[in-house]
């Protein structure tokens, strides 16, 4: 068993994002960046199902800049085996990024991708089911599981996702409640916020990951085509709301609520 | 040029809310790309819900196939593609609801096109606005392959009405291949509510962690909310800390809402959760911190104990009634 896992370097969600004055970006003065939060638990994922037994290996990919190097040893000292860096200029899209995974999926023969459900910089949710169209394989998005973060088969580090006999059994997000969905491996399974909890890399985690592997491949040497076909004109900053105020009282509140506003 | 095509999600026989804003934002690519807008249906005995789709005045393929009853991905990707190839459609436009986002980028892949997500608006030039790291900057996005996919973000949109001629129903042969059929649907857990669904509330009452626990959600918040006749929502933290479920959750990993009044109540207003709900019409704060962020977008600020304000807030909405 086979666990290909993405991992994406992505500015620290509680950071104050700016857009720079000529709209070419945002400004990253001083900006820590971390694991995309969402493929931390996908990373999770794939340790809880590893260490419950049938020996899979855990491989983590990235694409992006040198520096992504950084986000790949984090995930290798919380567990992960090895991992593959893919070097690439910055204005990829999320279809190149799915053919290139779809290169190495294929060469590592991989049975599961596991990925975060989006990135938290580009917010656009795209490259998993891209990754599953290309390959071929079934998907199952926004993973996650019934049971409440607090519960014990949590504290016990239970996986979420079932794997039995060659099929993945995934709870999935939807709007209006929780689907359950079966499909059979390989498959792409992208995770929600409530499958788990990450852990912490421990301090021999971190050493043993200095040691692990992490190749680093040039993009253009996969012989993909990742011509990128969606480009961002320009950045803008959000419109600001005006002002409100403030009222001292909850009658206060709800008498403006009801004769200024209108709105109950 | 080229036909918008809009993608109609429906759910036990009816055609959402969410679609009705697709069909709006599909005609307004159509207008501005000078194109015809039309929709296509998918699923199994869906005539009814393609005859309703057709009386917002556009014309509607129907594939109507067993392998499309429960929705899955494969499936529905595969058929998708092939309605938007052979009746060669340029923009394929589909609300950002849960099936929206699972499908769209499967398509996108499986056509080879270029992807805008959750777009707020199409510009004359061609070129779509959407949001980015979580609401906090805008970008302007051009799509530069022949065909193009689009999911609309469902608050950016006022919902399409009923009207003009009604258009024609067509029915297209799906063609799914058994290499597409391998997901099995086996089971939907309703979250049972008589409220409100929150994307689609007028108002919604949301709370955040320092309602300190999932009893005083209950206790606390919902009566308020239901004097009101409100969705209930809530904050990341309080979805973390495990009050509540997660498809309560406002925000940017949540849901995104607008509705005509959006009350606070002990959230601090992290950026993740402000980029969810800062399109709200009047967005109103009650918390004991008078620094929190929320207070920076909130038409209406009460510093106060939400433990005291909140069960005043609802004899006092009660006594409107």
């Amino acid at each position: 068993m086979k666990i290909l896992v993405t991992v994406k370097r992505v500015p620290d969600p509680n950071a104050a994002i700016k857009v720079k004055p000529d709209g070419t970006g945002i400004d990253t003065t001083n900006l820590k960046y971390v694991v995309n939060p969402f493929d931390e638990i996908a990373v999770e994922e794939a340790l809880r199902i590893k260490e419950k037994g049938g020996g899979a290996e855990v491989v983590l990919v990235s694409v992006g800049d040198k520096v992504a190097s950084e986000q790949l040893r984090t995930g290798l000292a919380m567990g992960a085996d090895r991992a593959i860096l893919v070097l690439a200029p910055a204005d990829l899209d999320s279809l190149g990024v799915a053919r290139i995974f779809h290169k190495l999926a294929t060469d590592e023969k991989a049975d599961l991708v596991l990925m975060g459900k989006q990135a938290i910089d580009d917010d656009s949710n795209q490259t998993g089911q891209m990754l599953a169209a290309l390959l071929g394989w079934p998907q199952a998005t926004f993973a996650s599981k019934a049971e409440s973060l607090d519960s014990e088969a949590e504290k016990n580090s239970q996986p979420g996702i079932q794997l039995s006999g060659g099929t993945a059994k995934v709870m999935r997000e939807v709007d209006g409640g929780l689907e359950t969905l079966e499909c059979p491996l390989p498959a792409v399974i992208t995770v929600d916020l409530r499958l788990n909890t990450p852990r912490y890399a421990s301090l021999p985690g971190i050493m043993k990951a200095r040691k692990k592997e992490l190749k680093e491949i040039a993009a253009d040497s996969l012989g993909v085509d990742i011509a990128p076909q969606t480009k961002i004109l320009k950045l803008s900053p959000p419109p600001k709301r005006q002002a409100g105020r403030t009222v001292e009282s909850v009658q206060e509140l709800v008498q403006v609520l009801h004769n200024e506003a209108k709105a109950i | 040029m080229g036909n918008v095509l809009v993608f109609a999600e429906h759910h036990a026989q009816k055609v959402l809310k969410t679609t009705q804003v697709a069909i709006a934002a599909g005609k307004d690519a159509a207008a501005k790309s000078g194109g015809e807008c039309q929709a296509v249906v998918l699923g199994s005995g869906v005539d009814a819900v393609a005859n309703e789709v057709a009386e917002y005045g556009v014309k509607v393929y129907v594939v109507d196939d067993a392998a499309l009853a429960n929705y899955t991905a494969d499936a529905h990707a595969a058929a998708l593609a092939q309605v938007v190839n052979e009746k060669g459609a340029a923009t394929l436009v589909a609300a950002a609801t849960a099936v929206g986002k699972d499908l769209l980028p499967r398509v996108a892949a499986l056509l080879g096109a270029g992807m805008a997500s959750d777009v707020m608006a199409f510009n004359a030039d061609g070129s779509l606005e959407r949001p980015m790291y979580a609401g906090n900057a805008i970008a302007t996005v051009s799509i530069t392959s022949a065909q193009k996919v689009v999911s609309v973000r469902t608050t950016a949109f006022d919902p399409a009405a009923k009207g003009g001629s009604k258009g024609a129903v067509e029915k297209v042969a799906a063609g799914i291949d058994a290499d597409s059929k391998k997901t099995k649907f086996v089971s939907f857990n309703e979250v049972k509510s008589d409220r409100p669904v929150l994307t689609e509330a007028s108002i919604i009452v949301s709370g955040g962690r320092a309602l300190k626990s999932g009893e005083n959600f209950k206790t606390v918040l919902e009566p308020l909310v239901d004097a009101l006749g409100a969705a209930m929502g809530a904050s990341r933290a309080a979805v973390d800390a495990g009050f509540v479920p997660n498809d309560l959750q406002v925000g940017q990993t949540g849901k995104v809402v607008a509705p005509a009044l959006y009350i606070a109540v002990g959230i601090s207003g992290a950026i993740q959760h402000l980029a969810g709900m800062k399109d709200s019409k009047i967005i109103v704060a009650i918390n004991k911190d008078a620094e929190a962020p929320i207070f920076q977008v909130a038409d209406y600020g009460l510093v106060a104990d939400l433990f005291k304000a909140v069960p005043e807030m609802t004899e006092e909405v009660k006594k409107l009634k």
